[in-house]
């Protein structure tokens, strides 16, 4: 009995080591995500601070006027760009994707659920690029032309449309998850008081889900507001405010891409600006995925 | 008195029965559209772009003439990014997972730890561009090299690799580690001869979707350096590349029809490549279903 314990206690001992030396390197390979961070800040704020000592912090953020040739670099321009396909991808995603949640969560028997939300994954899974030639091959010579003949190839609302479908399944899948952890008594107890499937839907589960929802949208946008490639493809290069759909625009991600696709030299006004815009970016979808996050929280202290 | 309540209920009851008809329809055709899309993106691309596959197709470099165009260094590119973002993305992904569900004491860094984590992960993949391109690219003087976009890619695929592996690893039930830890296992041992094995299906087929994620990534790869137009394939980690996600926006940007035929060709390539991942994971996660049944 004696002898065992000793020579368990050895046996540890010996091994503690390597324990902790493994230990160790796990960490390490956590903690590099947080040097990850470091440098995106990084990255970010040094080029952004030397680009903010050629251009007037006032002038690049109050301005609307975006021409980098002449040295105007008022990005309102681009957030335009930008804030515009994202509303417009999210009155595409929103309705349907809540819809869609709604009908998988409440109405469609499992073994349907079980075939269309993998078919939803795959259209989630299509890489942006290929939805770029989508709008330009597809979406806006069959659908906005048959509509408006007069539509431009480059325009803001194919790339809209596009933006819309690829964020989608996000929409549907996140605001599914909420509807499905309503508890089900919730469903019974409505039921019981006669109440019809539609309202169910409508009166219990949804507003009981409704921060999920909520929060499924608000993701759904910074993944709109993030999107680069379908963008820079239907939309073209014109930064401008232009609230005719069928008009060319340009967002502050196919700016960055024009430019670093291109040659800019480094260490250029026109190199700075992309790390401003990549700044400004940065910031933007933190805010949209903290207040996603808040929404989740306040959800899953519900249930 | 009593009928008129009756009929009155009734005919709400029709209305009602009516209007439950027009939800459920709309909610179904809401359903439908984003399958037709799917469907419509497929049909359009393929009948585009499957007459233009063949082996010089495959086998031929870039050309400004559309005949003799081919995707033969931008494949090997997608390969290559393939084969390093998992040899990179993988062990660290894994790692961090196994600290964080296994060892991870609860305080303050953990917790930092994690927010950060889900954090990352909805960082739009164009602001991982810039970072490879200030870091990778510029500080650390790696140009426009594979390694340069091997390593932008792995950082962008990490919280998801780290994230599904986690789920994997929790999805263990406690009862094993326990068991283990019983009959005289370390902590290390409990997790490496008893938790791993059961986790490992799981993790394979995060991992793999992950990194589907990442090769139809194009932007990153833009921003960070790589090539449109190279008249060679890499074939080391600081040759100049290009990838098929590059390719195709350099196509589609073209106006000529050709061109656009030669994106659709390329885009079914690339779909290929993704099928062909999300399958393998696929065929993993059955086999381990029914095994464990």
């Amino acid at each position: 009995m004696q002898a065992t314990a000793t020579r368990t206690g050895l046996r540890s001992q010996r091994k503690r080591p390597v324990q902790r030396l493994v230990r160790v390197a796990l960490f390490l390979c956590a903690g590099l995500s947080v040097m990850v961070t470091g440098g995106i800040i990084y990255a970010l704020a040094a080029d952004t601070i030397s680009f903010f000592k050629d251009v007037e912090p006032a002038s690049f953020f109050l301005s609307a006027d975006w021409a980098p040739q002449s040295g105007d670099f008022g990005v309102l321009e681009l957030v335009f760009g930008t804030a515009i396909i994202s509303l417009g991808a999210m009155l595409v995603a929103g309705p349907l994707g809540v819809a869609t949640a709604i009908y998988l969560s409440e109405y469609a028997n499992p073994r349907v659920r079980k075939v269309i939300k993998p078919i939803l994954e795959v259209l989630a899974g299509v890489p942006t690029v290929v939805f770029g030639y989508f709008a330009l091959n597809f979406v806006t010579p069959s659908l906005l032309r048959a509509v408006y003949p007069g539509c431009g190839i480059f325009n803001w609302a194919s790339a809209a449309i596009v933006v819309g479908l690829f964020i989608l399944p996000t929409v549907a899948s996140l605001s599914e998850d909420a509807m499905r952890s309503v508890p089900t008594s919730l469903r019974h107890g409505a039921y019981g008081l006669g109440a019809s499937k539609l309202r169910v839907s409508a009166r219990v589960v949804a507003p009981a889900a409704l921060s999920g929802i909520v929060a499924a949208i608000i993701l759904g946008m910074s993944r709109a507001v993030g999107e680069t490639m379908a963008v820079a493809i239907a939309a073209g290069a014109t930064p401008q405010i232009a609230v005719n759909p069928c008009e060319s625009i340009q967002t502050m991600t196919a700016y960055i891409v024009q430019v670093a696709g291109g040659e800019a030299s480094t260490g250029s006004i026109q190199y700075g600006s992309i790390f401003a815009l990549g700044s400004t970016l940065f910031l933007i979808t933190l805010a949209l995925n903290y207040v996603s996050i808040r929404f989740v929280k306040r959800f899953r202290e519900a249930y | 008195m009593a009928t008129v309540a009756t009929s009155l209920r009734r005919h709400s009851n029709v209305r009602e029965q009516l209007s439950e008809r027009v939800v459920a329809v709309f909610l179904v055709g809401a359903t439908l559209v984003g399958l037709l899309a799917l469907v419509v993106l497929l049909v359009t691309v393929a009948r585009s772009g499957a007459g233009q596959i063949d082996v010089p197709f495959l086998r031929n470099f870039a050309s400004r003439i559309p005949e003799r165009a081919g995707i033969w260094p931008p494949l090997v590119g997608t390969l290559w990014l393939m084969g390093l973002v998992t040899l990179f993305s993988f062990p660290v992904g894994v790692g961090a997972a196994i600290y964080l569900e296994e060892f991870a004491p609860k305080n303050r860094i953990t917790s930092v730890i994690e927010t950060n984590i889900a954090n990352l992960a909805a960082v739009p993949s164009i602001i991982y561009g810039l970072l490879g391109l200030a870091v990778f690219y510029r500080a650390l003087e790696m140009g426009r090299s594979l390694l340069t976009g091997a390593l932008t890619l792995t950082l962008l695929v990490l919280p998801v690799i780290i994230i599904s592996s986690r789920e994997a690893l929790r999805a263990v039930p406690r009862s094993h580690r326990l068991g283990a830890m019983a009959l005289g296992a370390t902590k290390l041992e409990a997790v490496y001869k008893t938790v791993l094995p059961s986790a490992v299906p799981g993790i394979m087929t995060g991992t793999i979707l992950g990194l589907s994620r990442a090769i139809g990534e194009t932007a990153p790869l833009l921003v960070a350096g790589a090539a449109a137009f190279v008249a060679f394939t890499p074939d080391n980690l600081l040759d100049a590349y290009s990838a098929l996600p590059v390719q195709i926006f350099d196509w589609v940007r073209r106006p000529q029809p050709e061109f656009q035929a030669l994106a659709a060709a390329a885009i079914l390539v690339l779909l290929g490549v993704l099928l062909t991942m999300n399958s393998i994971a696929i065929l993993i996660r059955n086999r381990y279903d029914r095994k464990t049944r």
